[in-house]
C-alpha cells in the first residue's frame, strides 16, 4: 500500500534538488569553515554544509519569531493586552496557585453576578496549563519569574515553535526549501502576529501552533501510514481542543479532506489508518475537556467527521469484498447497492438524532460562518464584536501583504504536483482563505496555510530560476537534473534554452523576487511595530508637537476600583470591561466577555437604554453598586460606549421588546448633538458619559461640550442625575465611575 | 475542602445596607439603650420653657438631657468636629425664618439622615422654614398662612372658646408599639393646623388624624371656596420613621405640648362623660418614648448558618446541601434589652427572587431559627431578613453567600444503570485481546 503511493508523494521525489541548489555555495562554505577548523579531517561534505546552514536558519527564524514579538513590551511594558487575555491571566494566576484540582472545579462567584460562572467547565484550559507548566518548569529551574512574565511571553514562544512546525510542515509537503521559506515567511507575518505579540495572552496564541502541529502529524501519518503518526496527530488535536474552539475548523476540514480523497480514488490503507486512528482517538480524547465533553457525538457540527469515519468503514468492506469477488458486474451491482444503503442510512440516523434532540443543531456561531449574514439577523450578540465583522479587503492586504499574490501561485504550482499533502493544503488554504473572508479574526486560521502556499510559489520559482542561472554554465550536468527536478518547468527551460536574454531574464526576475520579499520584511515589521503591538488597555496617541502622549486610564480606573470600593461591590459595565475589572479591579461584575448568558447581557443592554429611574429599579434588582463607562469624548477615543451603544440597543431589544432601536435614530441616523432623539437624550448611558462635559472646553475654538471622538457639540449639556452620583473620573475622562445611590431615607 | 476553596473572590460578608448601619453599631453592645438622650430643644422665646414645663418635666424626669436654646441663637450647631453633639432634636420654634449658627433646613435633614429623631411642632402661623422641613419629611401643612383646622361636631366643649378651633381629637393609630399597652381614654385636645400626608411617600403615619367633619380653614373670614383640606386626610400628628430608623414627630400644633392643654379637662361635643383631665399628656408621653426609641425597636444579632452537623460557617455552599439558619433579636423596652417574640419573622435564600422562603421559629428566647435544603440551582444566594412591622423599626439583613455545583469527584463514582456499559467495555477489551493473540499465533 506504502509502495503504491509513492510515485504520487511529494516527499520521495523533492529530496534531490537541494545538493545542487546549495552546490554553489559548497565551496565558499567549506572554505570559511576549514579556515574555523585548522585540520582538514573535519571538512563538512555537501550534505553536512547544507544541514548546517538549515539549521542556523532555523534557529534565526526561530529568535526572529519571538524577537518580532516584543516591540509591545518595548514600547509599553510586560503587560497582558486587550480583554480576554485579562479572563486567561486571572485563571492561569488561579491554577497556578491553587493548583488543578481547585482550577478545574472552580466556581466563580464574581462573575456574572448573582448567577456566576462555572470557569472549570466553561472554558478551554490548554492555555492556561502550558503557561502553568512553563511557570513550574522555570521554578523548577530555579528561575524566580512571575507567573505575569511567562504568561506575556508565551504567545512569542509559541509563535517561534510555529515555524518550526511550519518548517517541518512545508518539508512534508513539498521540500526543505519550501519549509526554510514557510518558516521564515509566518515568523514575521502580521496576520499571525496580531495574536501573538507578546501579551497577547490569548488561546489562538497556542492554538494556532496546535492547529499546524494536528495538521502536520495528520499529513505525516497520511503519507506513511504510521499508526505511531496518526495516534501524534490525535494527541495534537487533543491539545488543539484544550485550547481553542477552533479546533471544529480541524473536526470539519481532515473528514472534508478525507471525502475528497475518497471522490477522487486516492482511498489507501494509509488514509484508512491515519484517519481512524486520528478520529477514534482525538474523540475519546476531546471528550475529556469538560468544556466539549459529549460535543463530538451529540452535536451537529461534529457529524460530518462521524460521517466519513462511516464511510472509511463501507470503502474498507467494499475493499475487502473487491478482493473477495471475482464477478466485476456483481460487484458493480453489490457496490451500488450498499453505497445508497449507506448513504440512506446515515441520512435516516442523523435526521432521527436531530428530530429527536439527540444531536444539538448547529450553534449560531457555526451558522454565521456559512452565512456571513446570519450572526447580524440573528445574534446581535455576534455581530456586535468587531473582530467577528467580515473582513476587509485592505486588512487581507494589511495581514498578507505579498503573500495575498503569492497564494495564487501557490495554489498553481501545488496543483501542478497533485499529492495526498499537496491536496491537503490546498483544502486547508482554500477553506481558511474563505473564513478568513466572513470574520476578520480567522484571517489568523488562514496565515499558516496562506504562508506554506506562498513559501511553496517563492520556493519552486527561485529554484527554477536559479536552475536557468546554473543552465549555462553547466547545461550538460544540469541537463540530467532538472529533468527530475521540476517536472515540466525545468524542461521548458530546457527547451527554451537558446532565447537570448535568458539568463539576463532570470537574474531580473531574481532581484525582482528579492525586492518583493525585502517589502515583505519591511511591511511586516512596519505593521508589527505599530499596529499591532499597542496593548489596548494602554492608549498611545500623537500630540500636537508630534510627541507621545499615553493615555492610562483604564488601569487608573481599575486601581482606583481596588482601593476605593468595598470588596463585595458590583460593578455594572458593558460587557467588554468585565474580565478587566474582575482581573485587574478585583470586584465583582454582572457580565463579562465570556457572552454565555444572553438575557443578563440584554439586561445590562436594558438598563444602559432606558431613563434613570427604570434603570435604577434593574440596578437595584440586580445589587450594582457601581456603574463604569467609557467615554473617548475628550480624548477622541473612538470605541467608546457612545459608539457601541446602538448594540446595547439592539441586544436589549432582542430580549426585552420596549427597547426600541428608532427610539435612539432620528431618521435612521445615530446622532448624539441637538438633533439626536429625545429618549438618546435621555437615557442612562447617555447621562453618564455626557455628565458634567458641558461645561468643559475639549478643543480650542470649539464650544463647551464639544465631542471629539463624534466630532459634534453635545445636545444635552444640562445633565442631572437622581439615583447615581458621580464616583471617579480618570484624568482623561476615558473611564467614569458612578455610585448608585441608596434608596432616599426619608421617602 | 471548605477552606481550600475560601480565596478572596470568595466573599463572606454581611452584606448590611448602608443605612442601616448606625442602628446596627449602636446594637453591638448589648444592654444599652440604642439611642444616647442629649436632646437640643430650640425655642422662640423662652416663655416657651415655662408653659410647656410638664412635657420637658416627663422628658427629664426619664433621663433625657435638655438643652434649651432660643433658635436665633448664634451658638447653636448639631454638630462638632464631625460628631453629633445631640441625639435628638425638638423644634418648639414655629415662627422661626431662619435659625442661628450654622443651623439650616439642611442641617436638619442632614440630623435626621444620620439617625437622629426630631420633633417639630407648627403653629398658625409656621414660618416657610419649619414647613419646608415639614415637606421634606413627607407631610405638607395647609398652604394657607392663616388656616386652622376647624371642626364644628368633634370640637372641645369650652366656656371661653366659641369658635370650634380647639378640636377634641381620638382618632388614634391602632399601634400599641407606638402608643403603648395602656388604651388613651380621654381625647386629645389639639389647636393648630392640620397637615396632609404626601401620597408619594410610605414611610410617614398618620397617628392622630382629625375627624370625618373637621376642615382646615380661616375661622375669621367666609369660606368662599371649598376647602383644600378636609375630613380625616387631615392629620394632627404625624410620625415618620425614616429607613435608618431615624424618627419624625410633625404636628401643626405647638399647644397640644402646652402645660395648660396638658392639665385642662376635655369633653368633646356630643359626648356625655367629661374627663378630668386631657389625653394629651398621656398621648404624648408615650409618643415621644416612641419616637426617642424606648419601645418598638429591634436589633438582630448573631446571624448564624451552617451544614446541618457542623458548626462552623462555611465560605460556599454546595447545591442540595442541608443547612440552618438562626438569627436573635431583640426588643428595646427601655431599660433593657428583651427577646423579641413573634411567629412572622421570615428568611429567604434569595437570587434575583427567593427560592426559599421560609418562617422562622423562635425559642421565645430571642433566636430564631430554620433549616432548609439548597435548591438544586448554583449562584450567589443572600440570606434575606426583610422584617418590618408597623410601629417596630425595621431589620433589612443581607448576608452573600455562593452556592457552587458539584466537584468533579462528588459524583457518584459508579451508577448502576452503566454497569452493561462497564461490561461491554471489558468485555470489548477482553475480546479485542483474545483476538489479536489469536490472529498473531494462530498460523
Amino acid at each position: 500500500m506504502v509502495g503504491k503511493s509513492e510515485p504520487i508523494n511529494g516527499t520521495a521525489k523533492s529530496h534531490p534538488p537541494p545538493p545542487p541548489a546549495s552546490s554553489p555555495l559548497s565551496p565558499r562554505s567549506s572554505d570559511l569553515l576549514s579556515g574555523y577548523f585548522s585540520f582538514k579531517s573535519l571538512k563538512l561534505k555537501t550534505k553536512q554544509q547544507e544541514l548546517l546552514i538549515r539549521v542556523s536558519i532555523l534557529c534565526l527564524v526561530y529568535v526572529l519569531a519571538f524577537v518580532t514579538r516584543l516591540f509591545s513590551v518595548l514600547r509599553y511594558e510586560s503587560m497582558i493586552h486587550e480583554f480576554d487575555p485579562y479572563f486567561n491571566y486571572r485563571t492561569t494566576l488561579f491554577l497556578t496557585e491553587k493548583g488543578f484540582y481547585e482550577f478545574w472545579n472552580w466556581f466563580d462567584s464574581e462573575s456574572w453576578y448573582p448567577l456566576g460562572r462555572i470557569i472549570g467547565g466553561t472554558l478551554y484550559p490548554g492555555l492556561m496549563v502550558t503557561a502553568a507548566v512553563l511557570y513550574w518548569g522555570l521554578r523548577f529551574l530555579r528561575f524566580a519569574v512571575h507567573i505575569r512574565e511567562v504568561c506575556v511571553l508565551t504567545a512569542p514562544f509559541f509563535a517561534s515553535n510555529t515555524t518550526l512546525l511550519a518548517y517541518f510542515f512545508g518539508k512534508e509537503i513539498w521540500d526543505t526549501g519550501a519549509g526554510l521559506v514557510a518558516a521564515a515567511l509566518i515568523a514575521i507575518c502580521p496576520g499571525y502576529i496580531s495574536r501573538s505579540v507578546a501579551g497577547s495572552y490569548d488561546n489562538e496564541g497556542v492554538a494556532i501552533f496546535a492547529l499546524l502541529l494536528t495538521f502536520y502529524l495528520f499529513v505525516k501519518a497520511v503519507n506513511t501510514g504510521l499508526l505511531s503518526w496518526g495516534l501524534a496527530s490525535a494527541f495534537g488535536y487533543f491539545y488543539m481542543v484544550s485550547a481553542w474552539g477552533g479546533y471544529v475548523f480541524i473536526i470539519n476540514l481532515i473528514p472534508l479532506y478525507v471525502l475528497v480523497l475518497l471522490m477522487t480514488g486516492r482511498y489507501s490503507m494509509r488514509l484508512y489508518v491515519a484517519y481512524n486512528c486520528m478520529y477514534i482517538l482525538g474523540m475519546l480524547l476531546a471528550m475529556q475537556i469538560r468544556f466539549v465533553g459529549f460535543q463530538h457525538v451529540q452535536s451537529g457540527e461534529h457529524m460530518a467527521a462521524m460521517g466519513v469515519f462511516f464511510l472509511m468503514q463501507v470503502f474498507y468492506f467494499l475493499d475487502w469484498l473487491k478482493h473477495l469477488l471475482s464477478d466485476t458486474k456483481l460487484f458493480q451491482a453489490f457496490l451500488r447497492m450498499t453505497v445508497t444503503s449507506a448513504v440512506g442510512l446515515g441520512a435516516v440516523a442523523l435526521g432521527v438524532g436531530t428530530a429527536s434532540g439527540y444531536i444539538s443543531p448547529w450553534t449560531g456561531r457555526f451558522y454565521s460562518l456559512l452565512d456571513p449574514t446570519y450572526a447580524k439577523d440573528h445574534i446581535p450578540i455576534i455581530a456586535s464584536v468587531s473582530e467577528h465583522q467580515p473582513t476587509a479587503w485592505s486588512s487581507f492586504m494589511f495581514d498578507f501583504q505579498i503573500l495575498l499574490f503569492l497564494f495564487p501561485a501557490g495554489l498553481y504550482f501545488c496543483f501542478k504536483r497533485l499529492s495526498d499533502a499537496t491536496i491537503f493544503i490546498v483544502m486547508y488554504g482554500l477553506t481558511s482563505m474563505y473564513f478568513a473572508g466572513v470574520m476578520v479574526r480567522l484571517i489568523l486560521v488562514a496565515t499558516p496555510a496562506v504562508c506554506l502556499i506562498s513559501a511553496i510559489a517563492v520556493s519552486a520559482t527561485i529554484k527554477n530560476l536559479t536552475l536557468l542561472l546554473r543552465a549555462k554554465t553547466k547545461a550538460p550536468q544540469s541537463a540530467s537534473g532538472k529533468g527530475g527536478s521540476s517536472g515540466k518547468a525545468a524542461s521548458k527551460g530546457l527547451l527554451d534554452q537558446s532565447q537570448p536574454f535568458q539568463k539576463n531574464g532570470a537574474i531580473a526576475l531574481l532581484f525582482g523576487a528579492f525586492y518583493l520579499l525585502s517589502k515583505y520584511v519591511t511591511h511586516c515589521t512596519w505593521v508589527t511595530s505599530e499596529a499591532y503591538s499597542s496593548p489596548s488597555i494602554v492608549l498611545a496617541a500623537r500630540g500636537a508637537h508630534g510627541n507621545r502622549v499615553i493615555f492610562d486610564d483604564y488601569r487608573e480606573a481599575y486601581f482606583w476600583l481596588r482601593q476605593n470600593t468595598p470588596p463585595d461591590a458590583k460593578v455594572m459595565s458593558w460587557w467588554d470591561y468585565g474580565y478587566q475589572i474582575t482581573a485587574m479591579g478585583n470586584r465583582t461584575v454582572i457580565v463579562d466577555n465570556n457572552t454565555w448568558n444572553n438575557t443578563h447581557i440584554a439586561t445590562v443592554g436594558r438598563a444602559m437604554s432606558s431613563y434613570e429611574d427604570e434603570a435604577y429599579e434593574i440596578m437595584k434588582s440586580l445589587d450594582v453598586d457601581y456603574v463604569l463607562v467609557v467615554f473617548g469624548g475628550v480624548t477622541g477615543y473612538s470605541s467608546d460606549d457612545i459608539n457601541k451603544f446602538l448594540w446595547m440597543v439592539r441586544i436589549g431589544g432582542g430580549v426585552f421588546p420596549v427597547i426600541k432601536e428608532p427610539d435612539y435614530l432620528v431618521n435612521g441616523e445615530y446622532r448624539v448633538d441637538k438633533g439626536a432623539a429625545p429618549k438618546m437624550l435621555n437615557c442612562l448611558m447617555y447621562k453618564l458619559s455626557y455628565y458634567r462635559f458641558g461645561e468643559l472646553t475639549t478643543e480650542y475654538g470649539k464650544p463647551p461640550g464639544y465631542d471629539r471622538a463624534r466630532g459634534v457639540e453635545i445636545g444635552n449639556k444640562d445633565i442631572k442625575l437622581e439615583y447615581l452620583e458621580e464616583a471617579f473620573t480618570t484624568s482623561n475622562w476615558i473611564v467614569r465611575i458612578y455610585k448608585v445611590k441608596p434608596p432616599n431615607n426619608r421617602w | 475542602m471548605a477552606t481550600a476553596t475560601a480565596r478572596s473572590p470568595i466573599i463572606l460578608l454581611a452584606l448590611i445596607s448602608l443605612f442601616l448601619h448606625p442602628f446596627l453599631s449602636a446594637s453591638l453592645s448589648p444592654g444599652e439603650s440604642p439611642k444616647g438622650r442629649r436632646v437640643l430643644v430650640l425655642l422662640d422665646d423662652l416663655a416657651i420653657k415655662s408653659s410647656h414645663s410638664l412635657y420637658f418635666r416627663s422628658l427629664q424626669s426619664r433621663g433625657y438631657d435638655l438643652d434649651f436654646k432660643l433658635a436665633d441663637d448664634p451658638k447653636i450647631g448639631l454638630q462638632r468636629y464631625g460628631q453629633y453633639l445631640y441625639d435628638g432634636l425638638i423644634l418648639f420654634c414655629p415662627a422661626t425664618e431662619r435659625f442661628g449658627g450654622s443651623l439650616d433646613q439642611a442641617a436638619i435633614l442632614d440630623f435626621v439622615d444620620s439617625g437622629h429623631d426630631l420633633i417639630i411642632a407648627a403653629d398658625a402661623n409656621a414660618s416657610d422654614l419649619i414647613r419646608e422641613i415639614a415637606t421634606e419629611c413627607g407631610v405638607d401643612f395647609d398652604e394657607d398662612p392663616l388656616a386652622v383646622v376647624v371642626d364644628h361636631i368633634g370640637y372641645a366643649v369650652s366656656d371661653t372658646e366659641g369658635d370650634h378651633t380647639l378640636i377634641a381629637a381620638d382618632d388614634f393609630i391602632d399601634s400599641s408599639v407606638i402608643l403603648g399597652n395602656k388604651k388613651i381614654e380621654a381625647p386629645v385636645l389639639f389647636q393648630g393646623i392640620g397637615h396632609s400626608l404626601n401620597p408619594s411617600n410610605n414611610l410617614v403615619l398618620k397617628v392622630l388624624a382629625a375627624s370625618p367633619s373637621a376642615y382646615s380653614a380661616n375661622p375669621k373670614s367666609k369660606l368662599s371656596n371649598p376647602p383644600s383640606l378636609t375630613g380625616s386626610a387631615i392629620s394632627l400628628v404625624s410620625v415618620v420613621q425614616a429607613r435608618n430608623n431615624a424618627r419624625v414627630l410633625i404636628t401643626g400644633s405647638l399647644s397640644i405640648f402646652s402645660n395648660r392643654l396638658f392639665r385642662s379637662s376635655v369633653q368633646k361635643a356630643g359626648s356625655s362623660t367629661r374627663h378630668e383631665k386631657a389625653g394629651n399628656d398621656q398621648f404624648l408621653t408615650e409618643i415621644s418614648k416612641w419616637i426617642f426609641h424606648e419601645r418598638g425597636h429591634l436589633k438582630a444579632l448573631n446571624v448564624k448558618h451552617n451544614k446541618v452537623g457542623e458548626a462552623d460557617e462555611p465560605a460556599m455552599y454546595r447545591i442540595n446541601d442541608d443547612l440552618e439558619y438562626s438569627i436573635e433579636i431583640y426588643e428595646w423596652s427601655g431599660s433593657s434589652w428583651e427577646p423579641y417574640v413573634s411567629d412572622d419573622v421570615q428568611v429567604q435564600f434569595y437570587m434575583m427572587s427567593p427560592y426559599v422562603l421560609k418562617t422562622l421559629s423562635t425559642d421565645k428566647k430571642g433566636v430564631y431559627s430554620t433549616s432548609f435544603k439548597v435548591p438544586d440551582v448554583y449562584g450567589v444566594f443572600q440570606f434575606k431578613v426583610e422584617y418590618q412591622r408597623l410601629g417596630y423599626s425595621s431589620l433589612s439583613l443581607s448576608k452573600q453567600i455562593p452556592v457552587r455545583p458539584f466537584r468533579h469527584n462528588e459524583y457518584e463514582r459508579f451508577i448502576p444503570a452503566a454497569y452493561p456499559y462497564y461490561g461491554a467495555a471489558f468485555s470489548m477489551m477482553a475480546g479485542f485481546f483474545l483476538f489479536t493473540f489469536v490472529h498473531l499465533y494462530n498460523k
